[in-house]
């Protein structure tokens, strides 16, 4: 046990020589430790304190136990802080329930105690207390490295200056430097919690060093309350006065951090949805009111492909979404085309004409999709690999929002390649600029236009593949995305790319800063006003095309 | 140019609106044994069509005849729904579930103390009128306004009537805007002493709706057939030229604009009467998209086409829903496409394409002429 406290998942790897040696010297040095001048020997019973009905002495008992540590320390002290511990009427017998019956307290063997005689060992809050405290320490030194972080942590939080002896002991053995700098500010925080022995100030000063090189909400109540305590130094309280303005100032700008996190998040939500609209809005000016419906097909396509993937191969199952990209941009690239052959070449010509015919298209689709997978969300699981979070300094950052980033970034960079380096976008630029021209050129236009929808549609597809990890996968998920992108490509400027992406994270962000201060819808209201007011400003949007081919 | 202008057939539609509701507000009189008896659920429908097509009409004017496809017209509709529900709950007074005489029940329910400012004197039918016709009005004035000097046109101006509503709807959404958040304003008992529910009220009421939207085809005619007609279809179709001839199309536009939201405002409010109940959900962006098929269903630019359309359509929405719940949305889908596709002037371009006597009614569309329209 000891060998493994001492030098944790380290001893596990196979140099046995030197771990037997290092085994020893801990063992040596942890029995220095527990048998201490003042301590119980080990043959007194240290558990003998809970069979008592006072309070004081079971909270001492507890104490003891602690220090004492062994095998049975924990489930003794778990049980009595579940009222499981029960002691006998006479004597000093102490029993354990347990879900098949009963074991001794004290060696951990089942045993059929006369239930007549028993009585629960009874808690209140101080014994609450030591038991939390005693328990926090007992993992320090017998837990698993996570465990022991967790347990430094909770000293830390507590700064109980009554776990000072304990924080110290537990520092003395330990070499894990994260565990370290965790004792150390709960040791810096408990010295400067009230009831702290008497420390010089120069020792008060390190530790409000300390704290606010920690930062964070606990430093910041622990030096709150530090900078008013009559019992510290003068200076002490001055410094802690600047260390919470300090903290506060950089939680702050952590809380800013944070917001545009989410705000860049929801803003590449935004770019992915106003891309695809951004070719066939922009580039071929057809308004695509069904462009929210592809998106609802593409995160239909994942969930399909999911699907798929789990009844043919399951072992694969977590990587269907690798599988479900490019899925989506062929079904809904397909689509797109065979929308742009059956309607929307029709219409060239009208905008306001094509806008009323896709919305047709969108109830159309949203009908199809009802009608054969049911009006109700369908789950989509996110995969292990996208799942769960890290801290950046004070940002707490969601996988799977990152991944989206990502993705939104790799999209536009891709479709920017598309634009600018392939023939096909030479056509399409050439088509978009003086399609009469192009023609005469050798272009076939109309191969060009269907291409161009089928890539917008595509896009529309990735973006459904990204929303689906995200938001509710039901028939209704495209109404939910179409105002949106449309705002942004026109709040972009249409036509631009670059305008595309500006706008995305703008109204990202925006819409996040707004959030905090007046609400989260109207926050949204007052961004849609915004927008509003800013196109009759700047009608063209913000990067606006400029050149002869532009009308008026 | 001027025969072409006429607009005959809103005269007409008109008239026939005038006969066929009183006709049905006599019917529905007669006592239930009667074979031609008309229920109150077909009257309140009635009501709801008539209402709509109000509405259809408001976007006629502003996108037949001034080129501004709207697709947030349910906003100016929706407000003055919420003008008229606003003296219909006031009027409620004590008989409501919590018996509060002078707090509306919602009111009661948020623990509010007292009325918020802007339902001062909304207990007053003739206050109630007033932000029916004024609250809309000042809001197309002030969005026309700043829109149409700073030349938003086209699809830009489409997606911000569209961001207009859903803000709207969202604010209406919140329960601390003092409108009844998701449930909307309902419940009402009478209207100026009328009990709502009785057949003779609604007879009253049918027949005063077939009255109004009467009166708002012929005014919409006086309005389009004029100089100022020639003037709106100029800016439609050759903005920068009518500007180069002097004229002043933010104005123009404006004008029509104003005049078209409380066209849609009035049937709002005559709707909220008549189907007893206004929610937020009347201000979402697809009513307003629906709104335009019934034009372009009916005929862009011809006045009575909006309303035949809005009446037609909603009558195959109500009969559709009834049947074949699941078709109607393919329908509808398949009615907008179609539309657009085979039908771009609609029935009443369907209608005088037939007899080849005399010039269309519907003004033919110059195609393009300053290279398109985004």
């Amino acid at each position: 046990m000891a060998e493994f406290a001492m030098s944790g998942p380290a001893a596990l790897s196979g140099r046995k020589m030197r771990n037997g040696v290092r085994g020893i010297f801990a063992a040596v040095l942890l029995s220095l430790l527990f048998i201490q001048p003042h301590n119980a020997r080990a043959d007194e019973d240290v558990f003998a304190g809970l069979a008592t009905t006072q309070f004081n002495t079971i909270a001492s008992s507890v104490d003891q136990i602690a220090q004492q540590g062994g095998p049975r320390a924990l489930p003794v002290l778990r049980a009595l802080a579940d009222r499981k511990l029960f002691a006998t009427r006479e004597g000093d017998g102490l029993f354990i329930r347990t879900d098949s019956g009963w074991e001794d307290a004290r060696s951990g063997a089942s045993a059929t105690p006369d239930e007549e005689t028993l009585r629960p060992v009874r808690v209140n809050n101080r014994v609450r207390l030591a038991v939390a405290a005693a328990e926090a320490e007992l993992e320090l030194v017998s837990g698993t490295p996570a465990e022991r972080q967790a347990s430094a942590m909770l000293f830390y939080q507590r700064h109980d200056p009554a776990m000072l002896p304990a924080i110290d002991k537990a520092l003395s053995k330990t070499d894990d430097v994260t565990l370290k700098n965790t004792l150390q500010d709960a040791r810096a925080a408990a010295l400067l919690s009230p009831g702290a022995p008497v420390s010089d100030a120069q020792a008060q000063q390190q530790a409000v060093a300390k704290l606010k090189a920690a930062g964070g909400l606990d430093a910041r109540g622990v030096l709150a309350q530090a900078s008013t305590s009559e019992a510290l130094d003068p200076a002490t309280r001055k410094a802690a006065e600047a260390a919470v303005s300090s903290i506060d100032f950089k939680l702050k700008l952590w809380g800013f951090g944070q917001d545009a996190f989410y705000g860049l998040s929801l803003g590449s939500v935004l770019l992915l949805a106003a891309m695809g609209l951004a070719i066939t809005f922009g580039v071929m000016g057809v308004i695509n009111m069904a462009h929210g419906e592809l998106m609802m097909i593409g995160a239909y396509t994942t969930w399909l492909t999911q699907k798929a993937v789990l009844s043919v191969a399951p072992a694969l199952g977590s990587f269907s979404l690798v599988l479900a990209i490019p899925a989506a941009f062929l079904v809904c690239g397909a689509l797109g085309i065979v929308i742009e052959r059956g309607l929307i070449r029709f219409l060239y010509g009208r905008p306001l004409e094509t806008l009323l015919a896709t919305w047709g298209l969108s109830l159309i689709l949203q009908q199809v999709i009802r009608s054969l997978f049911g009006p109700t969300n369908v789950a989509v699981t996110t995969p292990p690999w996208l799942s769960g979070s890290f801290h950046l300094g004070g940002i707490e950052v969601t996988i799977d929002r990152l991944a989206i980033m990502i993705f939104a970034v790799v999209v536009m960079a891709g479709l920017m390649l598309v634009l600018r380096r392939t023939p096909l976008g030479l056509e399409m630029r050439a088509v978009t600029q003086n399609r009469r021209m192009a023609a005469l050129m050798g272009i076939r236009t109309a191969r060009v236009d269907a291409l161009t929808f089928g890539l917008g549609s595509g896009i529309a597809g990735l973006a459904g593949v990204a929303v689906s990890q995200i938001d509710n996968v039901s028939p209704n998920l495209g109404q939910s995305y179409i105002i949106d992108s449309f705002l942004v490509v026109v709040f972009g400027g249409v036509g631009n790319l670059w305008g595309t992406l500006a706008a995305a994270a703008t109204l990202g962000v925006g819409g996040k800063a707004l959030e905090p201060l007046v609400g989260a819808v109207s926050g949204k209201i007052l961004l849609l006003v915004l927008v509003i007011l800013y196109i009759q400003r700047h009608p063209r949007g913000m990067f606006p095309l400029r050149g002869r081919g532009v009308e008026s | 140019m001027n025969a072409s202008l006429s607009f005959r057939g809103a005269s007409v539609t008109a008239v026939i609106v005038v006969l066929l509701t009183g006709i049905m507000a006599i019917a529905s009189l007669l006592p239930a044994s009667s074979p031609v008896q008309v229920s109150p659920f077909i009257m309140t429908l009635a009501g709801k069509y008539l209402a709509y097509a109000m509405l259809a009409l408001a976007v006629d004017l502003v996108w037949g005849f001034a080129g501004i496809l709207t697709l947030g017209h349910a906003a100016f509709f929706a407000l003055g729904g919420y003008a008229m529900g606003m003296y219909l709950v006031r009027e409620i007074g004590a008989r409501g579930v919590y018996g509060n005489a002078d707090l509306p029940d919602f009111m009661v329910f948020l623990s509010w103390k007292s009325l918020p400012w802007y339902w001062w004197g909304s207990d007053h039918f003739p206050m109630a009128l007033v932000l029916m016709l004024v609250v809309p009005a000042a809001l197309a004035g002030l969005f026309g306004w700043l829109a149409f000097r700073s030349r938003v046109s086209g699809v830009y101006l489409s997606i911000i009537t569209q961001a207009l509503t859903y803000a709207l709807m969202l604010a209406f959404f919140q329960n601390g805007f003092g409108f009844g958040g998701n449930n909307g304003l309902t419940d009402f008992k009478d209207i100026l002493g009328f009990d709502l529910h009785s057949p003779y009220t609604r007879a009253g009421m049918l027949f005063v709706s077939g009255l109004i939207l009467a009166g708002a085809l012929l005014a919409a005619r006086y309005v389009v057939g004029g100089r100022f007609g020639s003037l709106l279809i100029a800016v439609r179709d050759a903005e920068s030229r009518t500007r180069f001839l002097g004229y002043r199309p933010e104005q123009v536009k404006l004008l029509v604009w104003v005049f078209s939201a409380v066209i849609a405002a009035i049937g709002g409010a005559l709707y909220v009467i008549q189907v007893g109940i206004i929610n937020p959900g009347e201000f979402a962006p697809a009513n307003s998209i629906e709104a335009v098929i019934w034009v372009a269903v009916g005929g862009r630019g011809t006045l009575s086409g909006a309303v035949v359309g809005a009446i037609l359509v909603n009558l195959g929405k109500t009969l559709f829903t009834a049947w074949l719940p699941e078709m109607w949305l393919y329908g509808l889908g398949a009615l907008f496409m179609a539309t657009t596709l085979f039908l771009p002037q609609g029935l009443m371009g369907l209608m005088h394409h037939m007899p080849k006597k005399r010039p269309s009614e519907v003004t033919p569309e110059v195609t393009n002429p300053e290279g398109g329209e985004a």
